[in-house]
Order: structure tokens, then sequence, then C-alpha cells
């Protein structure tokens, strides 16, 4: 199904020096405090230190596909040589995908992508802004070789070697690096590159990857989160108390991968002007404020409710149960008064009192429906261990019922993040197809 | 609801380039725009429904959503409403004949008229809350055949705020509507009703046997309406209204106007109380 090819980091480095002509590399880039993903030159990337290359990112590389501020129409408008109050307006639509390739995001990374491709492409209207980035875009993601203290991929269905959105997975090994070639798109891009056959480092790569995810804190049991958070709407004592060190800056929905929101705004004058859409963030209070001076969100309780929710009840709801958030931790980090979406997650499911009504210990296992779509990988014993740490119920259950519904070793694979679970958990069989659908893409 | 080319392969954000054909003073805030697409083959496979919205833009100024409060029928122009409020607002309302705006339309779901054939329809109508209701009403009126009793309750708070001035005498003349205008206060010379709506209608007493409730209007009308309309025994899902919200994209990606996992443009505007039952308490 893929290929494996080595790679040392001079070879690696030197392949990306290669793309920058014909493509646009973002790549990682130490900037202050701050790593942030930038158009690399080849010179830079000839010579650059693979360590540096590589640092965990502190925003996420959203704006690869969607640019803080990008003009959506140019209007122009022409008075008539006869009849000056006679205007000829012409609209412009500039639509720019050059070919890229979007170098050393993390599995999290990638898997943004696909929590924004379901409202950016999938519904009834296209962003055909977003798509043409999209479709012009070559994800090359890294591996993690270890969990950091805010990652939490493992909640919302994602591993640290998650295939999940990215075109080349690559996994650091002994004295360079390992391509798994995961979609065409990714075969294109090492068309030619030398690279040389790896299939004898796959256990090599495999250890690495159970490594990383043994690295992981544990998952909590977070089944029904889609209901519970759902349930925890109208207790605003709940969401006042945990949003009362907020600042509503909305640094974590600007650093946020998945975060999907923005706002359409004109400048210059209708002789010569264009129409911008820039980031916006639900945290401000004027997100939502109407003309007449109503708000729905008022306070900041209840923007946190909103973005909470939206992430683990309100997309799940739209989205056959998938979360708007794949765990990056980066709104954990950023934080400047240190709040924390596990936190504020966990909390509300954990003091949900509603009654789930179908048998809810007995949904956990319904990850394993879901097993035969997981991306092939030989078993890794040993990453079950944080596993049944994590949530020992479920995944006992769900150990013996595993070879009766699923292809074994898929099963296997799927397995191993316990909380795959939460992905499936709030709803049952129909979502495996839709998510095989999604999977595809 | 039902499949009808609404152009959405097309770049969503680009607009029609449009002219004002006619801008008609409705009330002292409320003013109405006819509007038709410049580029002719646009505009000739252009089709919505009743109750869709469209993105009435003022180029170098900015968008706002308004619902299109001309029937399907009406082939030569769409209408907006527009009552003067903010910064969008108030450009559009300096809009004269032969200027040029955006449309980004038809957005949004609307009227299940098709799911009313032989009902008795009571339509409520508040203030700019009229807007609505104008494009379904006459949309159904033109199909009266296919209906029961049709009838309209509109209120104001005072004569000159009521919009549609052109409207009226043909709505209270009519055969296939029964028409009944009010207003808050006794204002001279006005002939009909004086009252609050939620009142008036109680006074009207609609009998809910098989008949649907399409209300419109400010929230605290909303609020009250609602109730006497459940005390007259109307079911939830018999009683259908039209939400608003900040909105930008008007398609479901921007994020603002959720009530939940719905969005106001795209899962909206229209929606049953039975269906606001069933979302979170957000308004």
């Amino acid at each position: 199904m893929s290929s494996l090819l080595f790679a040392t980091p001079k070879e690696l480095t030197g392949w990306l020096a290669g793309l920058a002509s014909g493509h646009r590399v973002l790549a990682p880039r130490q900037e202050g405090p701050s790593v942030v993903f930038r158009p690399r030159t080849a010179e830079e990337l000839a010579s650059a230190d693979i360590d540096a290359l590589l640092r965990r990112a502190t925003a996420s590389p959203k704006q690869a596909m969607l640019p803080q501020c990008e003009t959506l129409v140019t209007f122009k408008s022409v008075k008539d040589a006869e009849d000056p109050s006679k205007l000829t307006t012409t609209l412009e639509a500039p639509i720019e995908a050059e070919p890229t390739v979007l170098f050393g995001g993390r599995p999290c990374d990638a898997r943004g992508f696909v929590v924004l491709d379901r409202p950016y492409l999938e519904g009834k209207f296209k962003d055909p802004y977003y798509g043409a980035r999209r479709e012009a875009t070559t994800i090359v993601t890294q591996a993690c070789p270890s969990a950091f203290y805010s990652c939490f991929c493992n909640w919302v269905g994602g591993t640290p070697s998650d295939r999940e959105g990215s075109d080349i997975l690559f996994t650091a090994v002994e004295g360079g690096f390992v391509l798994e070639v995961v979609t065409e798109k990714g075969q294109a891009l090492v068309e030619g590159a030398g690279f040389a056959d790896a299939s004898d480092k796959a256990a090599e790569v495999e250890a690495a990857h159970a490594a990383a995810a043994a690295s992981l804190n544990p998952a909590p049991e977070l089944s029904h989160v889609m209901e519970k958070v759902a349930s925890r709407f109208t207790d605003t004592a709940f969401w006042d108390k945990e949003t009362v060190k907020c600042l509503s800056c909305g640094a974590c929905t600007y650093l946020c991968p998945t975060c999907q929101c923005f706002t359409i705004t004109d400048e210059g004058s209708q002789l010569d002007g264009r129409r911008l859409r820039s980031w916006d963030s639900c945290m401000t209070p004027l997100f939502t404020m109407e003309t007449s001076g109503h708000n729905p969100r008022p306070s900041k309780a209840d923007r946190m409710r909103n973005r909470v929710s939206h992430k683990f009840s309100f997309y799940p709801e739209r989205y056959n149960g998938f979360f708007s958030c794949v765990g990056c931790g980066r709104c954990v980090v950023s934080c400047p008064v240190s709040l924390d979406i596990r936190h504020m997650v966990q909390a509300a499911v954990e003091g949900a009192t509603i009654e789930i009504k179908d048998e809810a210990p007995a949904k956990a296992p319904a990850a394993v429906a879901e097993a035969p779509e997981a991306k092939v990988r030989e078993a890794a014993p040993e990453v079950k261990v944080p596993a049944e740490a994590a949530a020992p119920e479920p995944a006992v259950e769900a150990a013996p019922a595993e070879p009766a519904e699923a292809a074994a070793p898929a099963a296997a694979e799927k397995a191993a993040p316990a909380p795959k679970a939460q992905k499936s958990a709030p709803k049952t069989a129909p979502k495996s197809s839709t998510r095989s659908k999604a999977k595809k893409r | 609801m039902s499949e009808h080319d609404c152009g959405c392969s097309k770049n969503p954000y680009l607009p029609e380039v449009a002219t004002v054909l006619e801008v008609i003073t409705e009330s002292p805030t409320i003013k109405s725009f006819r509007v038709r697409f410049d580029n002719e083959e646009a505009w000739n496979s252009f089709t919505f429904q009743p109750g869709q919205v469209g993105q009435l833009s003022v180029f170098g100024v900015g968008e706002s959503t308004f619902v299109i409060n001309t029937p399907p029928s009406c082939k030569d122009y769409i209408q907006f409403s527009v009552m003067r409020a903010g910064e969008v607002t108030t450009a559009i309302h300096k809009l004269q004949p032969g200027d040029k705006v955006g449309v980004r339309a038809p957005l949004g779901n609307y009227f299940p008229y098709e799911q009313w054939k032989g009902k008795n329809i009571v339509f409520v109508g508040g203030g700019i809350g009229m807007a609505p209701i104008r494009t379904i009403m006459l949309h159904v009126m033109e199909h009266a055949s296919e209906y029961g009793r049709l009838s309209l309750l509109y209120g104001a708070r005072s004569p000159e705020d009521m919009a549609y001035k052109a409207d009226l005498p043909g709505w209270l003349e009519s055969d296939v509507l029964h028409t009944t205008l009010t207003i808050d206060r006794e204002a001279p010379n006005w002939p009909h009703r004086v009252g609050m709506i939620p009142n008036v209608l109680k006074e009207l007493a609609p009998s809910p046997d098989n008949t649907i409730a399409v209300l419109c209007g400010p929230p605290i009308m909303i609020k009250f309406t609602l109730a006497a309309f459940r005390e007259m025994g109307f079911k939830d899902e018999n009683i259908i209204t039209t939400l608003e919200r900040r909105m930008k994209c008007g398609i479901g990606i921007c994020g603002r106007c959720n009530l939940g996992g719905k969005y106001v443009c795209l899962d909206g505007p229209v929606f049953s109380q039975a269906q606001l039952n069933e979302l979170p308490p957000e308004m």
C-alpha cells in the first residue's frame, strides 16, 4: 500500500532544496520565542540544520491553506465618459494557489486540514480559495519522536504517527529518516529523488511509533463526550467558573489548526477596492454582536462554551462524530492565563448528569467497527500499555471483540490508541462508512 | 429540501453586480430596493425559493444579509427591504436608482410551503419582520386555490412605521387574503385595529385545526405571539418563524451564526418552533 524510502539528513534537506525551485516550501523557522511555518529558499534549505527544521511549531500551519488575510474579490468602477453618474463595475476573484510543500508539521497538524476540509470543501458550498491551495499543497509530515506535555492527540482519535491528512509521513531512525509515501501526491514528490528503499526498516519505524505513542499521557474515559458537553449548555455556573481567568485574547483560536472562523471586510472605495477575508475569533465579543446591540454571546463564558462545544459537540453533531480538535495542545501552551481545554472537556464530561440511553459501556468497543478503515500497520503490542492504563474497561472489552468484527491486523493497530474509542463513541456503526470516505480524500 | 439550481458550484464569495432600479421609502427607517443583475445570463438563470436570503453589498463598505421579499414569480427584479441601523445599511440607504450593488443569492433554506398544501395559513408580521412574510405570502396567494384560508395580521408601532403601504390596499381588498392591520397606540385617522400583535391575535382567535402559523418580527413580539399561538392550541411543528444572526459568509463556514450545530445562514433562516426546541437556548 505504501512504499518506504530512506533519506539521510543531508539527502532530505537536499531534496527539499530541490523542491524549492517550482514549489513554495513551507517549513518551521525559529523567530524569537516562536516557531512558525515560513516559505524557505533553496539556499536556506540546502544548508539547514535538520534539527532546526524539525522543531515543533508554536503556530499551526493553517495559513498554508488559509492565509491570515487574503483578497476574496477586487472591485473597480469606471465612470461613463458621457454620463459620469453611470458606473461600470468589474469584479475579479484572484484565486491563487502556487504549488506548495508543507514540510515538518506533525500528524495533528495534518489532521487539522481534514477537520477544515469538512466545512470548507464538503458542504453544499465549496470554498474555492481554500480548495485551490489544498489541491496545490503536498503535506510532508514528521512522525512525533515523543509527546510534549500538552499533547493529547490520543484523546481525539489521533496518534503521534497518524497518517490522516498527510501525503508523506517520515520517521526519524538511526542515521536518517524513513519516508512513508501515503498518497499519490506524495509519490509524485519523491519521484526521481533517488532515495533508497527502506522496506527493511519497517520494524525500526514501528518501534519509533510505538515509543512515541507510549510517551503520551493516557487519555481519560471520554465516551459520549458529544452528548455530555451538549448537556452542560445550560449550566452557566459551570462555564462561568471555567472561564473566570479568560482574557478573551483569542490566542487559542488563532493558534488552533482547526479553528475555521473568519470575517469579511471591504477596504478602499467602490471605484477601486477589495473585499478581504481575515481570521476571526469566536472569543471576542464583537464576533456575534449585532447592529442593534443585541449579542447572543455577550459574556466570555458564553463564548468559551461555544468554542468548547463547537469542538466537542456541535462539530461532531454536524460531521458524524468527528471532533474539531486534533489535540495539538497549542491552546494549552499559549494561553496567557493557563486555561486548559483538556480540563474543561473532562470536567464537562465528568460533571454531566444526563442519562445515555443506549447501553453506554457496550458502546466503547464501537471503535472496533471502525477498525477496517485504519490504515494497516503491523501491530505494536507495547503501544497497548498506555491504552489499557487509560481506559481499562473499554480496552479490555474491545480486545475480544476485535477479531470478530474486523480484519485482525487493522484491529490490532486500531486498538493501540485507546481513545480512538472516543472517535466513535458518540455514534455507532453507520459512521464507519463516512469515516472511510473522509479518509480517502 | 428540494433540489434546485442554486449555482453552488460557482465561487460563493463572488457577488453578481446588480443595478438599483427603484428605491421605495417605506417608513422613516425602512427603504426597499429593487435590483437586477447586470449580467443577463446570470439574471435569466437566477431562481430562488420564498424565504431565501441574499447578501447585499455596497462595494467598499460591506455586505449584509436580507431576505428577498419579492415572490419567485417576479422576474423583473428582486427586492430587499432594509432598515437603517449600522454602517452597511446606512450606505445602502444612500443608494439611488442606477447605482451598483453586489448580490450573493440565494442563500439559506426556505419556507416549506410544499407541506402546507390544503392547509390554512395565518401570517403574522411585526415591523420589518413583514419582509420575509411578504415573499411567502405573495407566493402562496398566487397559488391560493392549493391552500385553505389565508390570513394576515400585520402590526407596526405607528401608521408611518408600517412598510409596504403600496401593497396594503390590495391586501385589504383581496379575495384570497383576510388582512388585519394593527398599530401599538391610537393614531389619528387610523381605521384599523389598535393593540399589540399577540392581543389582537387572541381576539382574532384563528383555529389551530389544519392551520400553519408563520410569524416573523422582533424577538419580544415573537416571544408573546408564540405564547399566544400555543395558548390557542397550535402545535410547535406548525409554528414557523425565521431567525436573524450576525452573518458574514452566508454559506456555513465563517462560524458566526451557529445555534448549536446549526448555521442560521445555511440550515435556516426558516425553522419550525419544534426544530428550535431541539437547539441550545442561545438567542
